[in-house]
């Protein structure tokens, strides 16, 4: 018999035992029976919830409720590891906040844009809803209605959603939070080499003779990869690790070389380096006449604010930001020339020996090199350009795609890669890097879709920052934001976010488990299941896909995303979304509701309920009646197989501590490219880039140009913004953990202890942080964690209590759209 | 020849942290010897909950020169200070806190101090990192994450002095084999006791506590030195004009990679230059 005891009973039991047996007492049976550990808890995998790491942890269930978690000590990750938020996963369900209904601004029993939330059963808040979207889609069409999504689905809700945009409602309006977050990642990896995703994998961190950091945070971001990486240093003596950043992070502490540079000029010392791998004779002239071509890029491409701002006026390359011409190693060497370690230094503020220093890491031909960024690189107004510029580093010298050797772009979510990315849930992107744009690619969509021809329109949809301005403009008026905290996340809120999600013409519908700042920025909020509340699969930054199975029920009507989604399409029949002349082609489809095109169309509805694992629930195979997670997973697979996507069969993946694809022959590929590693490359071939079609990857001139907004006399601050180790993102699941709110409650402002004393500020005062676009108030911080140089503030965002995007400026790269949180003006005085 | 030990010993570690290494309070290593002269009746005087402001004179000193007005409590803009009642192990009347509650913070204008009339809080002291209210301690290395392996580290974040009160010292974690264990060390001679480790630890029952100095700290026996500590103050060794011999058939050690930095005789590295 199992003796049902608690955690505290459990403790107790064990305490009085240990404390019987100092004291040299026997124990009655009986007490000693109850203490053996977890008989009735049950244990699952899952990867953890919060960054792209992908640790993944086993789940204890009992009594319908998560009640431990543990590191998985055999996941080749982590090893058992997790960071303090992962040390929390069992609660961050818990929250005494959790939505359990459908809530509806009400005045008078009726829906009113100025009303209260009111719950609303799921009947009543579709019912509302499908009125709206059909009424947009009436009056203006497919563009007007819209969905803001996430890195945080799960696979096939993004594959779900994006289906439903794409060709149910025929809107490219669908674009993930992942644009936030590494889009800049995504165009630079497209533009180079044309296939997204990192060649290598976290066995790099095993390999490398050398690390650098450019604008990646890791010690606190990516806190079980910096345990890695730290050993890797401890262990092999000749290993070193430069860090790169705009101010001092705990990243310094293991820093061989430690440099502070002045904001944007990250440009200016990535072509520094190639012009110190050309004039001192260190290029792998083999491996760029085999597999490099050279092109000049456009310049002065403008800030992505928008077209009616000054600064777009002016850029004369504004609308051809991605344009480029070929040009000739000479040409790139005259082109790198003028990046002198003298002038680079005197922009960057970096001392010469030091950029030298760093240099030689990436020159030294017997030295492996990563490089790894996240934020620093990414969310930068010429974002594209600096990944463009890290991967000419690794090209010139051809330390790519093989262990130990290579550029590698982390992730913040947990499967921004897995859904946004290779889902393609972004506005211009189809599944297994297809773009709307393209009818070829189009045509292979709606092949497998079973789709008319032409039912997906051509024209990318509005990107993160462009659904904002559209709403605020009246142009987008039915909008859908799922498994994200964009009022919290999006630049300059009040002038840009805000006024969208409040303007009449629109209907705003939020779905999430808590009510974030977003939520009850709505008109509609839906109460949803969250992480293993369903099943669920990630892909994390090393191309490793990893499932989960539901363990525990979400709490009173909460649905996952998978299921709002699904349910919503059955609320609209094919005539009221699609022209007629696009139904004749497919008669068979008169009639029918979107559900019916789309999900129970012979493919998703494939598979019984027979196949999901017995004594597991699985809500939504349920209630639609067949597995619906394996026939979404199945038919997206499909887009990738046999295309250097190869994603394994869907039942494998819960049987293994994820994959990594391309998945051949039932092998994972840990370096792609290559040779020996990659069965994309033939036999003889030694390196293909075989996302170009001749092969070889792209090194591009691109030149150091200036941020959109700088300090001036008014504004005298740099203004960066980032995250910390114990929240994730904007706090919405970790502020709801007691103990990492007491952690770090509140965002504080870090200055300069000079530039305090200047300003008449001490530590611990209250503050005002003032930008053209907003001020909030918080405390100062002059010590502590980040180590900022006179001239810059950081603040970080997890603060619901403190919208830092009150202060962010919403100019972004022109390419990749990608918004620039680093770098704007502030000042600050006392509040 | 053989290569230099301490230089294998050390390697990677930055000079503070070698300075620090010495006199880690947290995980058992060695303590530097400071002269805390403690009797016994002091410390029946002084119980483990009484951690006081900043600047209060040593127990039996303080509990003479304060007079049980309340205005350092009403001055602390954080309500961190609290007066004892009657009942409990603080004299009554006293100030003191509970940094699990609300740790100090570390004021740079120390309002208490400031508003003390009879000087109990100590006039003296005018910058607060000098402060000496208690010394954090791991009491529970076998509970704290980061000993675990974890990457908690939050004690370490959250220490106003973070990198010189509180550090953590790198260790290769034997049983995952690819991951570095970083073990919070609280450094004894720069910890103000200000508690806010205390305060932040996320365990139900927190594994770092403040203590009062003299329960804080061993001492070591003043007829033993720190052979690598006395090296490294005087730049040198104590001795002088040793020479060794080479050894036979012995041509160096191990071949594991390029050369170990060489540490600068105040405990450093110069900066890498390949």
């Amino acid at each position: 018999m199992i003796v049902k005891m608690n955690r505290r009973d459990f403790i107790k039991t064990n305490a009085i035992a240990a404390t019987a047996a100092a004291a040299g007492l026997s124990v009655p049976a009986t007490l000693t029976k109850a203490a053996a550990p977890g008989e009735d808890i049950r244990w699952d995998k899952a990867p953890c919830r919060f960054c792209g790491t992908g640790c993944s942890v086993l789940v204890g269930t009992k009594d319908g409720r998560v009640v431990a978690t543990q590191g998985d000590p055999d996941s080749p990750v982590n090893r058992g590891l997790n960071c303090i938020k992962g040390y929390f996963l069992s609660k961050i369900m818990y929250g005494k906040d959790r939505l359990t209904t459908p809530l509806l601004r009400k005045t008078n029993g009726k829906y009113d844009k100025n009303g209260d939330f009111t719950p609303v059963s799921w009947d009543e808040a579709f019912d509302v809803m499908a009125e709206k979207f059909k009424d947009a889609l009436k009056k203006k069409g497919p563009t007007s209605v819209g969905m803001f999504g996430s890195g945080q689905w799960t696979v096939w809700e993004g594959y779900a959603a994006a289906k439903l945009y794409k060709a149910g409602f025929r809107s490219n309006n669908i674009d993930p939070n992942a644009r936030h977050c590494m889009a800049s990642a995504v165009a630079g990896f497209i533009r180079t080499f044309g296939i997204d995703e990192p060649m290598g994998c976290y066995d790099d961190l095993e390999h490398a003779d050398a690390f650098v950091l450019w604008g990646a945070n890791m010690s606190e971001m990516h806190p079980i990869l910096w345990s890695r990486l730290t050993d890797r240093r401890l262990t092999a003596e000749h290993v070193r690790v430069a860090v790169l950043s705009t101010f001092e992070n705990r990243n310094f502490e293991l820093a061989d070389i430690g440099m502070v540079f002045k904001p944007q000029t990250d440009l200016a010392i990535l072509n520094y380096i190639a012009n110190h791998i050309i004039s001192t004779g260190r290029v792998n002239k083999d491996f760029v006449a085999r597999h490099v071509n050279i092109r000049r890029g456009n310049t002065d491409i403008g800030y992505g604010l928008r077209p009616s701002h000054p600064l777009e006026k002016k850029a004369k390359n504004a609308k051809k930001a991605k344009g480029s011409k070929p040009m000739t190693f000479d040409e790139f060497k005259a082109f790198v020339a003028e990046y002198t370690a003298e002038k680079v230094s005197k922009m960057s503020g970096v001392p010469v020996e030091d950029l030298e220093a760093l240099a030689e890491l990436y020159a030294d031909p017997k030295r492996k090199v990563v490089s790894y960024w996240t934020m620093g690189f990414n969310q930068h107004s010429r974002g594209t350009w600096v990944n463009n510029l890290v991967y000419n580093i690794h090209l010139l010298t051809g330390k790519i795609s093989e262990p130990g050797n290579g550029p590698f772009s982390l992730n913040g979510q947990p499967s921004a890669c897995g859904t946004a990315r290779e889902v393609g849930t972004f506005a211009h992107r189809l599944p297994a890097d297809l773009v709307v744009m393209k009818k070829p690619h189009r045509d292979i969509a709606e092949k497998i879709w079973k789709l008319p021809e032409g039912t997906i329109p051509g024209k990318p949809g509005y990107h993160a920052v462009l659904q904002n301005r559209m709403l605020k403009d009246g142009k987008l008026n039915a909008y859908w934001v799922m498994c994200n905290n964009n009022m919290q996340a999006a630049p300059n809120l009040n002038t840009e976010t805000y006024p969208g999600y409040r303007n009449p013409e629109n209907f705003i519908v939020v779905s999430d488990p808590y009510p974030t700042v977003t939520a009850l920025s709505a008109d509609l909020i839906l109460p949803t299941a969250m992480w293993t509340e369903k099943e669920g699969a990630y892909g994390n930054a090393e191309r490793r896909t990893q499932f989960w199975r539901q363990q525990v029920n979400p709490p009173g009507e909460a649905q996952s995303d998978l299921w709002q989604v699904i349910e919503f399409s059955k609320r609209f029949k094919v005539e009221e979304v699609w022209p007629a002349d696009l139904i004749a082609k497919k008669p068979e489809y008169k009639g029918k509701t979107l559900y019916d095109i789309l999900y129970a169309n012979g493919q998703v509805n494939k598979y019984g309920l027979g196949e999901i694992q017995k004594g597991f629930d699985n809500d939504e195979a349920k209630h639609f009646g067949f597995y619906i997670q394996k026939g979404l997973f199945e038919e997206y697979a499909g887009f990738g197989r046999g295309k250097a996507h190869d994603l394994a069969e869907f039942q494998l993946y819960h049987l293994a501590r994820g994959l990594r694809w391309p998945v051949v022959d039932d092998k994972e590929t840990l370096w792609r490219f290559r040779e020996g590693f990659d069965p994309y490359v033939k036999p003889g071939e030694g390196v293909r880039f075989y996302g170009k079609k001749d092969g070889k990857a792209i090194i591009f001139a691109l030149p150091y140009e200036p941020p959109a907004e700088s300090p001036d006399a008014e504004y005298d601050l740099w203004l960066s913004t980032g995250r910390v180790l114990e929240h994730w993102h904007s706090g919405s699941m970790t502020r709801r953990v007691p103990e990492l709110f007491r952690a770090y409650p509140h965002a504080v402002c870090y200055m300069n202890p000079a530039d305090a004393t200047k300003r008449g500020l001490k530590r611990g005062d209250e503050v005002k942080m003032q930008t053209r676009r907003g001020e909030l108030l918080t405390t100062l911080e002059t010590r502590g964690r980040n180590r900022v140089p006179e001239g810059l503030v950081f603040i970080p965002w997890f603060d619901a209590g403190r919208l830092v995007n009150k202060l962010t400026l919403d100019a972004t790269c022109p390419i990749s759209k990608e918004t620039d949180f680093k770098k704007c003006a502030v000042k600050v005085v006392k509040a | 020849m053989m290569a230099d030990e301490t230089d294998i010993a050390q390697r990677g570690l930055s000079r503070r942290r070698l300075l620090a290494g010495a006199a880690r309070a947290a995980c058992g290593a060695g303590i530097l010897g400071l002269a805390v002269g403690v009797s016994a009746e002091r410390a029946k005087a002084v119980p483990a909950s009484a951690i006081r402001p900043p600047g209060a004179l040593d127990g039996d000193r303080f509990l003479s020169a304060c007079v049980h007005c309340g205005l350092c409590d009403r001055a602390c803009p954080y309500k961190t200070l609290r007066l004892a009642g009657w009942a409990g192990d603080v004299a009554p009347g006293t100030p003191y806190f509970v940094a699990r509650e609300v740790p100090c913070e570390m004021c740079e204008d120390i309002p208490c101090v400031v508003a003390c009339p009879t000087g109990a809080l100590d006039k003296a002291l005018t910058d607060i990192d000098k402060a000496r209210m208690g010394i954090a301690v791991v009491v529970s290395p076998e509970t704290c994450l980061n000993f675990l392996g974890l990457r908690c580290d939050v004690c370490y974040r959250v220490c106003p002095l973070m990198g010189k009160a509180i550090t953590l010292e790198r260790q290769h974690n034997v049983r995952t084999g690819k991951h570095a264990m970083f073990i919070p060390t609280v450094h004894g001679d720069q910890c103000t006791g200000c508690g806010k480790c205390e305060r932040a630890c996320v365990l139900e029952e927190a594994a770092i506590r403040v203590l009062p100095e003299h329960m804080a700290r061993g001492r070591l026996g003043e007829h033993y030195r720190l052979g690598w500590e006395e090296k490294r103050k005087r730049g040198e060794s104590l001795i002088k004009g040793i020479i060794d011999l080479p050894d036979r058939g012995y041509t160096g050690g191990p071949v594991r990679g390029p050369a170990l930095p060489r540490r600068t005789p105040d405990g450093g590295f110069k900066g890498f230059k390949p």
